[in-house]
């Protein structure tokens, strides 16, 4: 379609700019108003901060235990992602590859299993993870994490696998490779965009979970995830609103980050999703 | 996924040689893990949520009270369990009708060819999307709370004079909710429309222009009909994720005023961990209960919309057809 008036055009532009403007403008708050000290947050109508007021971050990572949340949440996200991509690489490798017996079944089965009505699984899940005697330390809330079916990715990781070349595959055969080597060796490397995908994908899910981690941790405040450990701010530090904006920000910016640099696998795998 | 199962359907055909055996036996164990956690980590948690629902049960004494349907009847009876349904209702029609509606025209904009700066506007639109709920809710109560940010800057153009108390009105407080909600989910909806509209080919448009049809005439008569499909995808989505709203809700208003802004999720929620916030221990049973319920509600509804994709899908075809 084509926009065709110069004016119209211009308008557009200038509306999209101010709106997105205000779009982001709680992210650009959120930064300002972390460098502010507590009196100009409250008292202060100018956006920006007087002079930049370091300590309040100082305070979330040391007095508000940020640091402890922050390497929980990392070890948590890595480590689920990693299970994520492992999964879905193997069972997406075995249904784009292999004509094995049964496997339409496997197929129509990780698609239909998104169908199935879901009652409140968090509170099996809990009681498993507790049964299995997983509750001290941050495995428990990782395996919560991984569990899923992985619909999407194992959908986008069989019909990657299924449209590489036979010859591929049988030239790493007269190379000598076996099942296992011809796959972690030639086909996974050229599966790189489906991995990057999950990968960001996770991710930012991972990063950004909140219920699983809430529940897991309740009682082990030093497991808390950032999401988890913001809420907790709040109750406690009530009063310390720019050390609150400076958690804010050492929560969300990783995350911001990732997606800016990463953005077209994550862009791509989403539109993937109703493409299937 | 029937384009998958086609598409890999003729590298079969092998006949069988031990080494399509030994392929075959490989393949099985690839699965193996995924269906390990599947199985244990996954099914079994389903299956049990439905259990659990039968019994009156607080989550640490052997669960041996079994109850029948009494769970449910009591869930029926309770004005309670109902306003969160509502609450969820209007924050499904909401953030449906905002974000899917102005997600469109948002895409319909950034889709229309020589427009520069593309690639920015998406990232910027976008960028709700990925950040953490749980702290966009606190960063949401701050800016909007009696001293917030909001409040702050309508006083100082003189818009208002009395702070207005978003959070503590229950109108206000919902419709609060619905913004920020769709706020968070518009940029995925825009990335949905988008790749829907990346795939009505170009020449419908040359055509269009050929036949002199202007702007208006083509997104009515060639685009919005092509994206009837997409749509009932996008809707269904933006339904299922509604029925689910809870990190948002825990954050920003914790279900306040009065419950006036409790939504399902919250209320399951509120049951199963939030000891002593409904009057003593946790009632795991009757939270899961509650929990089904929100299961079934969500499975007709996508039904639903299901059944309504399948229609305009197949009348496509017959039309294609004549």
């Amino acid at each position: 379609m084509i926009i065709s008036s110069k004016t119209v055009k211009y308008l557009i532009h200038a509306l999209l700019l101010v709106a997105g403007f205000i779009w982001i403008y709680p992210f650009i708050w959120m930064i300002l108003a972390s460098l502010k000290s507590n009196n100009e947050f409250i008292l202060s109508t100018s956006p920006f901060p007087e002079t930049f007021h370091w300590d309040n971050y100082t305070r979330a990572w040391v007095d508000a235990h940020f640091s402890g949340y922050f390497m929980n949440t990392v070890i948590m996200t890595l480590a689920t992602v990693l299970i994520v991509v492992v999964l879905s690489a193997l069972t997406g490798y075995a249904l784009g590859r292999v004509n094995f017996p049964g496997r339409r079944a496997v197929i129509i089965f990780v698609v239909g299993v998104m169908f199935i009505p879901k009652g409140y699984t968090i509170i099996p899940l809990y009681q498993l993870v507790e049964q299995l005697g997983l509750t001290n330390s941050l495995f428990g809330v990782i395996i919560a994490e991984a569990s899923g079916a992985h619909t999407l990715f194992i959908l986008l990781f069989t019909s990657y696998f299924a449209t590489m070349p036979k010859e591929l595959e049988e030239a790493a055969i007269m190379d000598g490779c076996g099942f296992v080597r011809t796959f972690y060796r030639v086909m996974l490397p050229m599966a790189k965009p489906i991995v990057a995908t999950t990968v960001i994908m996770q991710f930012i899910w991972t990063w950004s979970s909140f219920l699983i981690p809430t529940v897991l941790t309740i009682s082990k405040p030093e497991l808390r995830t950032l999401a988890v450990g913001m809420q907790n701010f709040v109750g406690t530090h009530s009063t310390d609103w720019s050390g609150m904006a400076a958690g804010a920000t050492i929560s969300l910016l990783p995350v911001i980050i990732v997606f800016i640099l990463m953005q077209r696998y994550f862009i791509e795998g989403v539109a993937g999703a109703v493409k299937q | 996924m029937e384009k998958i199962a086609k598409k890999t359907r003729t590298i079969g055909k092998q006949k069988t040689t031990p080494l399509t055996k030994s392929r075959n036996r490989w393949a099985y164990v690839f699965l193996l893990p995924q269906a390990i956690v599947f199985l244990g980590l996954s099914l079994y948690p389903i299956i049990m949520s439905y259990v659990y629902s039968f019994f009156a049960w607080d989550g640490a004494s052997p669960l041996n009270d079994f109850v029948g349907f009494a769970n449910y009847v009591e869930l029926f009876q309770t004005t309670r369990f109902w306003g969160s349904f509502l609450h969820t209702i209007y924050y499904v029609l909401g953030t449906t009708v905002i974000g899917v509606g102005a997600s469109l025209i948002l895409a319909i904009i950034l889709n229309t060819q020589q427009f520069t700066g593309k690639a920015f506007y998406r990232t910027i639109y976008f960028l709700p999307v990925v950040t953490t709920t749980a702290i966009i809710g606190v960063i949401m109560n701050n800016i909007f709370g009696v001293n917030g940010l909001v409040n702050q800057t309508l006083q100082s153009i003189n818009f208002i004079q009395q702070p207005i108390p978003w959070l503590g009105s229950s109108t206000l407080a919902m419709i609060l909710l619905v913004v920020i909600g769709a706020w968070k989910s518009l940029g995925m909806n825009m990335i949905y429309w988008l790749s829907g509209l990346q795939s009505i080919p170009s020449e419908m448009y040359e055509s269009a222009q050929l036949d002199g049809a202007g702007f208006w005439r083509t997104l009515v008569h060639i685009t919005l009909p092509l994206l009837k499909p997409i749509l009932a995808v996008i809707l269904l989505l933006s339904i299922v994720n509604g029925m689910h709203a809870f990190d948002l809700v825990k954050t920003l208003t914790n279900g306040d005023p009065y419950n006036s802004t409790e939504t399902l999720d919250l209320y399951v929620f509120n049951y199963a961990f939030g000891g002593g916030m409904g009057g003593g221990t946790s009632r795991m049973g009757y939270a899961s209960a509650a929990g089904v319920m929100l299961g079934l509600f969500t499975l007709i509804i996508s039904a639903i919309f299901g059944g309504f994709s399948f229609f305009t899908q197949k009348k496509n075809k017959t039309k294609k057809g004549e």
